[in-house]
């Protein structure tokens, strides 16, 4: 028995030396060996397997209902709608942030939807392929609305409370230097810390993910004298991602998230999409399925994303459920708005 | 044990000596200037402190969120529809409970001592009062009387069969395997995936897992360690000596993310397996140093002795050795099984809802935001309710098992 237990400890020394250096050497991973796609592997299975964090305010938590929800959890529940004409065809795996690049390499997960920041090195060493940002985070600052600072020159010989160890401290003091302002940075080990420090007054500032800073005025005794500077210090955009050289699968979960976004932009919405079934706009009758053969051609059934705005709605609901006017955050649009509103999101044609 | 020397001494009051306690607290506390500064010091301090956290648990703290989110806590994603199963295997450990705790106390004259009776009046009283249990006492209250009756049953039992504790061993051995059956499904049973499973029964599940698989797998190491054949003993060694050297965090994660590197899709072992393997491969090694010191405190007599009976090996170590040892090592193992459960909070690491990996789960719920300290409060509470349990399991077992004289 020990003998046995050793020598298998042993044995995954010596493979887990052989498969850190495989992993760097093939970006593909056992997701995609043997040339058929995930989409098969999926429609078979008959169920789609969605890695999510599970513990992110208004990203992805479980309800009291014992159901998963979230902006996150929705993105995946479009894809299983557009799958399976069933929103609740979805397993959720939680992922904690280092297991989640090689559970969707590993073929653990069929997609992520973990609150990831797209990047190049993910997107070519770590062997990833990012769908459309769904949410367009970025280190805010925080301040009380009393204390009358509206910009980041404000903060002259003005104490800021910081996260130490993160991009959030490094991106502070560039910002701060490039605007010649000269502050005081106030640096904890711990968010918890951070938090109460600025709730106590030691410093008139708190800088971290503005998605995250939202969440956390939530939290503090009065949440309405708390205001997010419009300044943004660094890019983090968000979205959910699938593995390398799999194009088939890749293109089903980036044409179901920029479905979503053309959905808000046509003013489809959950409600009113029967209205629009039988539409005389061609670019709506192709979009629902109803002309044209878009889902076909993707392995899909053709009305796929009549399927996803019934069961999930389009993007705006979506984001207004969990992070906007109808959640407790409140969060404005800003730059997850459509193109047309000022914002970044656009979706290429459906044609 | 005989009593130290000392206490012959102070047998009885000395003549003149006041009891009572503001007699007691004079000489105690308050026996000259200091002592009172210092009586007082700590007293404002623990009133104080007790005062702020009792005007928060009930004036400030929102416990809603506790028994709105129970059957979560309790146990995860579990579909709400299959929450039969769960009642159903509690309701079969009551019943081992209740026979095993009959056929131990069957020498007793009174099994339902007036301290047993208050226990079970107040546990009963908890589940009716208590908010988060409220919903359930219909079905909590019934549990209570299974393990009392059982316990009846099992005291008859017990006096009339001998077998009766081999037997309620292997019940409860048995019953590892239905609890199997009950919540992963199968033979007959929807399967519930392991990913469903969370909460205090996932939690449960891997502890006792991991207790009832590291537990052989230490004594086997532990022996051999101190085998007098080279090899064996090397590789024992070599064992303890390298999982003892690497932290648990770290075998989990080589658990979770290593292991589908390298295993085909389809042939991986579960998460839950995976998590439960590293557990038990991680406690059998402090285990088997805590076998071994028993082992070295068994004196070389007895195994002379053994011999001189002409008992082999296996029979020297199974009937001389190990029962002597193990009883010697019961505190160290108990300790060991107490740290085991609590490593499994490390399971929320690894992406497992377990207790406390379903309370952050809650807690990121837009509705609770912020609730951190009367969740967390929770939570250690019931981590604290097991593990007292455990402890006060293996110091009645100890008694039980005391030969010394």
């Amino acid at each position: 028995m020990k003998k046995w237990g050793f020598l298998g400890l042993a044995a995954a020394l010596t493979l887990a030396a052989c498969g850190g250096s495989t992993d760097t050497a093939s970006d593909g991973g056992p997701g995609t060996s043997g040339g058929a796609s995930r989409l098969q592997t999926v429609l078979s299975r008959g169920q789609l397997i969605c890695g999510v964090d599970g513990g992110i305010p208004g990203f992805s938590f479980v309800d009291e209902s014992g159901a998963y929800s979230g902006l996150d959890v929705e993105v995946c529940r479009a894809v299983a709608a557009a799958l399976f004409d069933d929103p609740n065809a979805v397993e959720f795996r939680r992922l904690d942030s280092t297991e989640r690049f090689t559970a969707l390499s590993g073929g653990e997960v069929d997609m992520l939807s973990r609150n990831t920041t797209w990047t190049i090195s993910r997107d070519t060493s770590v062997g990833m392929e990012f769908a459309p940002t769904t949410f367009y985070d970025g280190q805010g600052m925080m301040v009380r609305v009393d204390s009358g600072i509206t910009d980041l020159e404000d903060f002259a010989g003005r104490a800021v409370c910081v996260e130490t160890g993160t991009t959030t401290e490094l991106n502070l003091t560039d910002q701060m230097r490039r605007l010649g302002v000269e502050f005081e940075p106030v640096v904890f080990q711990d968010a918890d810390a951070a938090y109460a420090a600025y709730d106590e007054g030691r410093c008139e500032g708190i800088t971290s993910d503005k998605s995250q800073l939202i969440a956390r005025r939530s939290t503090l005794p009065n949440p309405d004298e708390h205001t997010l500077l419009e300044v943004t210090m660094s890019k983090e955009p968000l979205g959910p991602l699938t593995v390398n050289n799999d194009s088939a699968w890749f293109d089903v979960v980036k044409w179901v998230t920029f479905g979503l976004i053309q959905a808000e932009e046509f003013g489809i919405t959950s409600e009113n999409v029967e209205e629009f079934l039988g539409s005389d706009d061609p670019n709506i009758a192709r979009f629902l399925g109803e002309e044209g053969t878009l889902g076909t051609d993707m392995g899909l059934p053709n009305d796929f994303m009549y399927r996803v705005v019934t069961h999930v709605g389009n993007y705006g609901e979506i984001y207004e459920r969990n992070l906007g006017s109808e959640s407790e955050f409140n969060l404005e649009r800003g730059l997850n708005d459509l193109w047309t509103n000022g914002g970044l999101l656009y979706a290429p044609p459906f044609r | 044990m005989t009593t130290t020397t000392s206490g012959s001494f102070s047998a009885g009051p000395p003549a003149g000596a006041k009891i009572g306690p503001i007699a007691w607290a004079r000489k105690h506390l308050f026996s000259d200037w200091f002592n009172s500064l210092l009586t007082l010091i700590i007293v404002s301090v623990l009133g104080f402190a007790g005062f702020r956290l009792i005007t928060w648990a009930f004036i400030q703290a929102q416990w809603l969120l506790i028994p709105n989110n129970i059957g979560l806590l309790m146990s995860g994603t579990y579909p709400s529809n299959q929450y039969w199963r769960i009642w159903t295997l509690l309701g079969v450990v009551c019943t081992l409970a209740g026979l095993s705790w009959g056929i131990i106390a069957r020498n007793l004259s009174r099994l339902f001592s007036p301290w047993v009776l208050g226990g079970i009046a107040v546990v009963s009283a908890f589940f009716v009062v208590f908010p988060a249990t409220r919903p359930s006492s219909m079905i909590l209250l019934p549990m209570v009387a299974i393990v009392a009756v059982m316990a009846w049953v099992g005291r008859l039992v017990g006096r009339k069969l001998a077998i009766a504790g081999q037997l309620i061993s292997l019940l409860w051995f048995v019953s590892y395997f239905v609890a199997l059956w009950l919540i992963g499904g199968g033979l007959g049973l929807r399967t519930i995936s392991t990913n469903d499973w969370g909460g205090l029964v996932l939690t449960l599940f891997t502890a006792i897992s991991g207790i009832a698989l590291s537990f052989p797998l230490g004594m086997i190491l532990a022996l051999g360690r101190r085998s007098e054949l080279p090899v064996v003993r090397w590789l024992a060694t070599a064992y303890i000596e390298l999982v003892r050297g690497v932290p648990l965090v770290a075998l989990l994660f080589m658990g979770q993310v290593m292991i589908p590197l390298f295993l085909p899709e389809g042939a991986r072992p579960d998460r839950v397996v995976r998590a439960i393997i590293a557990l038990s491969l991680f406690s059998a090694a402090y285990l088997a140093e805590n076998v071994r010191a028993g082992l070295q405190a068994v004196p070389r007599g007895q195994q002379e002795a053994a011999a001189s009976l002409g008992l082999n090996t296996p029979l020297t170590l199974t009937l001389i050795v190990l029962p002597q040892a193990l009883k010697i090592a019961i505190p160290a193992i108990v300790g060991q099984f107490i740290s085991l459960f609590q490593d499994t909070t490390l399971l929320a690491i690894v992406g497992l809802a377990e207790l406390l990996g379903m309370g952050r789960s809650v807690l990121a719920n837009p509705a609770y935001l912020g609730r951190y300290a009367e969740m967390y409060l929770f939570l250690g509470i019931i981590y604290w309710v097991f593990c007292y349990a455990m402890s006060l399991g293996s110091r009645k077992l100890e008694q039980k098992l005391n030969t010394t004289h």
